[in-house]
């Protein structure tokens, strides 16, 4: 549908993918020039020092986690996942929009991911990061986490491969893995331009050190592009199967509301959903700040808009077949669950939960809102808020309602539970600040070679009449 | 002698290279001089260990080793001397002695004394230390089973809070120092013929005490010996002896019993005889096969119990309803006069009629029955009624009683305070009991107590009464001790320690000992000596034989003949408080119930973790008392209950704060509503709100004793309840009691199940699989709980705990859903909130022969066994929980925090040595029991043998009063649970999800009365 998009007229009139009246110097400059020039703006240092606090709170939180065990937070028998899993199909999602603009929108060949593919990445890893750290939290005796891992043991034994948690330790480290690969691959071209610009010697050096020798020949170009066509192509089943996986968690296991065929789908969906609402939330207050309005323009934000329309509709599509399928099902236990996601002690975040994530939305198919960058930052905050209350429903709920009654119960999370998930929230932004103050946010070489498209094209043209 | 620096000097590293070069062989060494083996080195060595016990000294490191094992392993015998007194010797064993064998834990009988009556026990010691308590099969008020509170004992013998010793105006003192005092003060009283002492005791039921104190009162022919308990027997003492004239016992037998009735009445959970009673009923009521009788059981009660919530009819009456009832009927049967049903509830009226047809039908095979806290009238009423059905002799027969001097307690506390007031007390010895807590509000015992110059109280803790008396004696448990008790029928049992006393405490034996001159006897002396007056023939072999036996022989008492002193008015006998009633013009105004707690009792049990935190029959709340209400009167006095979000119906409820007023004294208390209690009447549970109970107990809930009077000490009118509008958190591990339709507990009426047998069996499901089956080929290990015939009454949940080192959490982690037992029992109703139907379901672990939880494992942690358990292993669990979640059954439970206790000394002793005590971080449940199957599979092999059927019994089945639970190898066709599991009431829990359960139901069936169908 994206590409449907690119063809149609109004998309021009809006806004090019850059806008006129830039030549290859002026765009390096001003990307360079954010990391080695430019004084650092003030709202970098108030931004990264309230993000730093929350980094030192999930430093406490989890120390006393560790001291403590799992018990400090709100989870119980029969809840016994609570925030952690929560959080952390939360951050998978959101680290889902990287790699999909970065991979397979490279292989669509979608010139507009070129300015927001770098950061979008770098949200990626940050995210990953973030989710990261929750399985290992999670577990009552984090210190034996690597018995996860098929590792030659003493003991002879290995991780039991029926279990869904075991394939998402495969499932995410590769994903991890790949992103991480892709990311620098793609910096390299760039990191050697800020080591030539580098006036200080320790960013050359360091940026020659990453920049691994990179002199800009031409056989340097062709590996490049071949490694990163290469990469892109085994990035590409990865946005589909590492939330497949994620799904399984809950779809292997027979819990009402879990044990449903539509989840790998619908999580998919759902997580590219969540990870182009958080590009948006991150990408409309980055252009303004530096003044990048020039580079993510208008049409990127109408293009997101457009994939997250797209996606959403998805997810809409996926609640609707929960909801008939356990009418259409019989069965006793998924109605009772249906019934009491909308009408029990949760029903305030499930109708939030449709409000945020479908009705809201709709507000998308106007190009007036999609264009609007305030309208979008409000849609995309909506969003991911919506998605977040979309999993605690999915974990917390269907635990909360399984099949003894008598052994229903219910959860809500403690102080060290918001602690830990603020704390990763503050964690992930002061990573992005570090990321943008340290390394060109926007690929500089590919938004010349978008530049050499848009001359093209322009050459192209036909006369006006 | 060379200086350090010449030996420096002369160690060249060409010497060792030298030397490196010349060995053969791997040699591991420290340090170049080593290696150099140079002299200056030895001599360094020398000076550095001058006392030659250096690493190189011939008698080094091996005897430095020995020293160190041989005071580690004398260390540890310390608190391994079983039954030798602490001053003996204790060395190592040279020749083992017979029966001995290191980790085979060994059994000996004893018994443990509760509600007026003694249970016989099997205790189970490994390597001298008590661990678990099961019942003795021998004994006739255990038949193998035991109750929670005999089960749960053995933990209060570990209690780090228990008193450790002798104070003086709460300064510790010394026992010889309390032994000079007392001298002092009985030489006085010795002048005076004791005329100054005074002795308060609870009930007495040891033989050897009664005689001694007899003997005492013979010395001192002055001296008063006092009787008091909170929830004594009072009320049947004084009912037998209004319709008697004499004080008896009546022994009830429910197998020959066709129709029941239960005034009052929860005599599955009270009562000497209880766990006999439960079994009784049990069997009378079983059905297998489509056929088969059952007796009819009715009760009428105020509050809820667990008696009521198994009756085929319970009729929920205000306590001054019952008495009217009771009269009613009583004056129905011809077994009294001046009773009229028109006072009674229409509904009440007709379920008389009905009762009275069906007891008149079964004449002599009938049974009415007044629980030991009805009223005295209801009492003789129902021992009239017995008379007047002609079941005296048949299904009830008397006894003398138990208690060696039946007193009212009440009166004789009385008694006593007058006296002290008059100032004729000097001395006051209590022997147990806690009476400044628990005495009743208007008998001022705390306030008069200081006037007695010389107090003693001799407890297992430093209590209330301890801190208002001069002088505190640690008592020795009853499984430190050396002593005697008896059955409900009478059969004497010699209770004999199990372990030395862990702090030096006292019998109250030995303190009675002192007070007769005879200072230094011990126990054993004591006790022997009574019995060797006692037996007849040679008294070793008896001895031995007693104790082994863990009953003596031929101690029950026979039957006595007594009737029913005739035309007597047993109404104008009585002070007419008993009867009083609420009546209906202010309907603000309720009736107040006094009932012990169904899990702490009365008090004496507040510091005891498992009883604590074990859910309460019926409510199941925790770590908490409340006031009681039926629906209707919380929703017309507004009162509420609102569930927590943390934990939620499987942990914190909201319930408002009422206040109480009656008697003109007011407290604050939660109130609980309890679906199935009467209307316009409130149960007050008593025995929480302690102050001096220990660690556990203090300020835990609150003292409903403030509100007891002496005159009306278990029911009364005039009780207002006003909302206060504070709210309080109680720890309830079962909120949600409808079953939402899904078939959980299935239930028929016996005429139903007569036409439908298999009324419970599944529809059958396609239970289809890709995978192909699995056989299991020597044992398949399967259970069958037979859901008619539990009575809800916590045995296994204790037993559970304590043979599987089941940690306690607190009030706050069960208000957080995180409560451990692996043993829950479920709680259903069915029908109105008014009257409703009560279920029980024992949930043990399935077994799943498809286990949900085994797929999901990332770390393969819990696995299926050769024999279908599905197992844990605990050090391979990483704590993902997903097995907690993907069990349908809810029954795994998770270590959230470090809940079990590594570090209180007393409490290594209590852990089951043959069960791992697990770690933060790690998810348990159920076993089966693993450790008694590989037990028995042992020996079997051993023999070269199967394991026979009932070879191995998991702890709940072994501690089920009602033969509830049965397990076994269902490979076996011929036992007993593969018997079971065929019958045509057996069904799984959930089947239609394809897990298979190993643990399969036997569904209910109820006998009502045809008359009184409900409509």
């Amino acid at each position: 549908m994206a590409d449907e998009t690119d063809k149609m007229p109004a998309a021009e009139e809006i806004a090019p993918v850059i806008e006129p009246g830039y030549t290859y110097a002026s765009i390096t400059d001003k990307i360079s020039a954010i990391v080695l020039t430019r004084p650092t703006p003030l709202l970098w240092y108030v931004g990264f020092g309230i993000s730093f606090v929350f980094v030192l709170i999930l430093l406490f939180a989890v120390t006393y986690l560790l001291t403590e065990g799992v018990g400090i937070w709100g989870i119980n028998i029969p809840v016994a996942w609570g925030f952690a899993i929560v959080n952390f199909v939360w951050w998978i999602g959101i680290g889902h929009a990287g790699t999909l603009i970065s991979a397979i929108l490279l292989l669509l060949r979608q010139k507009w991911r070129n300015s927001i593919n770098r950061f979008a990445e770098a949200m990626t890893l940050f995210a990953v990061m973030c989710a990261g750290l929750f399985p290992l939290l999670h577990l009552g005796r984090p210190w034996y986490f690597y018995w996860l891992f098929p590792y030659p043991s003493t003991m002879d034994i290995q991780p039991q491969f029926r279990s869904p948690l075991v394939w998402d330790v495969f499932a995410v480290s590769t994903y991890f893995t790949v992103s991480l690969l892709f990311w620098y691959v793609g910096l390299i071209p760039d990191l050697a331009t800020l080591r030539d610009r580098a006036r200080q010697r320790f960013p050359r050096f360091a940026y020659g050190m990453l920049a691994m020798g990179w002199r800009g020949s031409a056989i340097h170009w062709h590996r490049y592009e071949t490694a990163y066509l290469l990469l892109a192509g085994l990035a590409t089943p990865l946005v589909v199967s590492v939330h497949t996986v994620v799904s399984f968690d809950f779809a292997i296991g027979l819990v009402p509301g879990w044990h449903s065929t539509i989840f790998p789908p619908y999580f998919v969906a759902g997580a590219i959903y969540s990870g182009f609402a958080m590009v948006l939330t991150l990408a409309i207050p980055l252009r303004k700040v530096y003044g990048l309005e020039d580079f993510i323009t208008l049409r990127h934000l109408k293009n997101m808009g457009e994939v997250m329309l797209a996606t959403g509709l998805i997810v809409a599509y996926g609640y609707l077949m929960e909801g008939f399928m356990a009418w259409y099902s019989g069965n006793p236990y998924e109605r009772y669950l249906m019934f009491s996601r909308m009408h029990g002690l949760y029903r305030y975040m499930f109708w939030a939960l449709l409000l945020f994530n479908i009705v809201i939305p709709q507000a998308l198919w106007f190009l007036r809102v999609r264009t609007s960058p305030l309208a979008l930052f409000i849609i995309a905050i909506c969003v991911n808020i919506g998605m977040w209350l979309e999993r605690y429903v999915i974990v917390v709920v269907s635990l909360a309602r399984d099949f003894m009654p008598s052994a229903w119960g219910t959860y809500s999370g403690t102080i060290w539970d918001y602690a830990i998930f603020i704390g990763t929230i503050g964690l992930f932004l002061a990573l992005m600040l570090v990321f943008v103050r340290l390394l060109p946010m926007i690929s500089i070489f590919e938004m010349r070679g978008l530049l050499h498209d848009e001359e093209g094209a322009e050459a192209a043209r036909p006369p006006e009449a | 002698m060379p200086d350090k620096k010449s030996y420096r000097e002369n160690s060249p590293l060409d010497a060792v290279r030298e030397k490196l070069g010349s060995l053969s062989g791997e040699r591991y060494w420290r340090g170049l001089e080593e290696l150099s083996e140079s002299e200056e080195f030895e001599l360094f060595l020398g000076e550095e260990f001058p006392q030659g016990i250096g690493a190189y000294s011939d008698i080094g490191r091996r005897d430095f080793i020995k020293f160190i094992g041989a005071s580690l392993a004398l260390a540890g015998l310390s608190g391994c001397g079983r039954a030798a007194p602490a001053d003996e010797k204790i060395v190592p064993y040279v020749t083992q002695p017979e029966g001995w064998v290191p980790g085979k834990p060994l059994f000996y009988a004893t018994a443990f004394t509760h509600n007026g009556a003694a249970t016989g026990l099997l205790v189970r010691s490994h390597e001298g230390r008590p661990v678990k308590i099961e019942g003795n099969l021998a004994h006739p008020d255990s038949l193998g089973a035991a109750d929670a509170f005999a089960q749960a004992s053995i933990l209060t013998l570990y209690d780090p809070d228990r008193s450790q010793v002798v104070t003086n105006g709460g300064a510790i003192t010394t026992w010889n120092a309390f032994l000079a005092a007392l001298e002092g003060e009985m030489e006085g009283q010795r002048l005076n013929g004791g005329a100054g002492l005074r002795i308060l005791t609870e009930h007495v039921t040891s033989p050897t005490l009664a005689d001694q104190l007899r003997a005492l009162l013979t010395r001192f022919p002055r001296a008063k010996w006092h009787q008091y308990e909170p929830a004594g027997r009072d009320n049947a003492f004084a009912g037998a002896r209004l319709a008697f004239g004499e004080y008896v016992d009546a022994q009830y037998r429910f197998s020959d019993a066709d129709v029941i009735l239960a005034l009052d009445a929860d005599f599955l959970s009270c009562g000497g005889g209880r766990l006999r009673w439960a079994r009784e009923i049990a069997a009378r009521r079983r059905v297998r096969g489509g056929k088969g009788d059952m007796s009819r059981l009715y009760s009428v009660e105020a509050a809820p119990t667990t008696t009521g919530a198994v009756s085929d009819h319970r009729l929920a009456l205000r306590p001054s309803d019952i008495v009217a009832f009771t009269r009613a009927l009583a004056a129905r049967l011809g077994a009294g006069s001046g009773g009229d049903a028109k006072a009674l509830p229409t509904a009440a009226a007709t379920w008389l009629d009905a009762v009275a047809r069906d007891l008149e039908s079964q004449r002599g095979r009938s049974l009415v029955i007044a629980g030991d806290y009805a009223p005295v009238l209801v009492h003789a009423l129902a021992h009239a009624m017995n008379q007047a059905l002609g079941n005296a002799g048949k299904t009830v027969s008397y006894t003398q009683t138990v208690a060696a001097e039946p007193v009212d307690g009440i009166a004789s506390l009385r008694e006593l305070v007058k006296d002290i007031d008059a100032g004729q007390v000097a001395s006051l010895i209590i022997l147990g009991g806690n009476p400044v807590f628990d005495a009743p509000a208007d008998i001022p015992f705390e306030r008069s107590l200081p006037r007695v110059a010389f107090t003693v109280h001799l407890g297992l803790y430093d209590d209330e009464t301890s801190a208002r008396c001069r002088w505190h004696l640690p008592e020795a448990h009853y499984l430190e001790s050396w002593s005697d008790a008896r059955a409900s029928d009478g059969t004497a049992t010699i209770v004999q320690p199990l372990i030395a006393p862990l702090y030096s405490g006292k019998t109250a034996h030995e303190i009675v000992a002192v007070l007769l001159g005879q200072s230094g006897r011990s126990g054993h002396e004591i006790v022997r000596d009574y019995w060797r007056r006692q037996s007849r023939g040679e008294f070793e072999t008896f001895w031995r034989k007693s104790l082994h036996d863990g009953v003596v022989d031929g101690t029950a008492f026979p039957a006595k003949t007594v009737n029913v002193r005739s035309g007597a008015k047993f109404e104008s006998q009585l002070p007419g408080s008993s009867a009083k009633s609420a009546e209906p013009e202010n309907k603000e105004v309720l009736e107040i119930v006094f009932r012990p707690d169904p899990t702490i009792f009365d008090g004496r049990f507040a510091n005891n973790g498992w009883l604590q935190e074990l859910p309460k029959p019926l409510t199941k709340l925790t770590w908490d008392n409340a006031v009681l209400v039926s629906p209707k009167t919380a929703e017309r006095l507004g009162f509420e209950q609102k569930i927590g979000t943390t934990g939620g119906e499987r942990g914190r409820i909201f319930v408002d704060v009422a206040e109480l007023t009656y008697a003109g004294v007011k407290i604050r208390a939660p109130v609980w509503i309890a679906p199935g209690h009467a209307d316009g009447a409130a149960t007050v549970l008593f025995g929480y709100g302690r102050t001096r109970a220990g660690r556990v107990g203090d300020r835990v809930g609150f003292n409903a004793y403030l509100l007891r009077r002496s005159d009306a000490p278990w029911q009364d009118a005039g009780l207002m309840l006003r909302k206060t509008g504070s709210q309080y958190p109680l720890a309830c591990t079962q909120y949600h009691h409808n079953m939402e339709g899904r078939e959980l507990v299935r239930s028929a009426a016996l005429e139903e199940y007569r036409k439908r047998p298999d009324f419970a069996r599944d529809k059958e499901h396609s239970n289809e699989t890709l995978y192909p089956g699995v056989s299991y080929e020597s044992y398949a290990w399967g259970m069958a709980i037979d859901t008619s015939a539990c009575i809800g009454c916590n045995a296994c949940v204790i037993a559970c705990q304590a043979e599987n080192n089941i940690p306690v959490v607190g009030k706050t982690e069960v208000t957080r859903g995180r409560e451990m037992h692996w043993l829950r029992i479920d709680r259903y109703y069915k029908g109105s909130l008014d009257e409703p139907e009560t279920f029980h379901q024992p949930v043990p672990c399935m077994h799943c022969e498809n286990a949900p939880c085994e797929i999901v494992c990332p770390v393969g942690a819990t696995t299926h066994s050769q024999e279908g358990l599905n197992e844990m292993a605990y050090n391979r669990c990483v704590g993902t929980r997903y097995c907690s979640n993907n069990c349908p059954y809810k029954v795994r439970r998770f270590n959230f925090l470090q809940y079990a206790d590594f570090d209180t000394p007393s409490f290594k002793l209590l852990h089951n040595p043959n069960v791992t005590v697990r770690s933060r971080g790690v998810m348990e449940k159920c076993t089966y029991c693993v450790q008694r199957i590989n037990a028995a599979r042992i020996d079997a092999e051993k023999e070269g043998r199967r394991v026979r059927d009932g070879e191995v019994q998991t702890a709940c089945q072994a501690a089920c009063p009602a033969e509830a639970i049965v397990f076994g190898d269902i490979n076996d066709r011929g036992s007993h649970v593969a018997k079971l599991k065929s019958d045509l009431l057996n069904y799984g829990l959930l089947t239609d999800l394809n897990t298979r359960p190993r643990t399969t139901y036997l569904a209910t069936v109820r006998n009502p009365n045809p008359e009184l169908k409900k409509t």
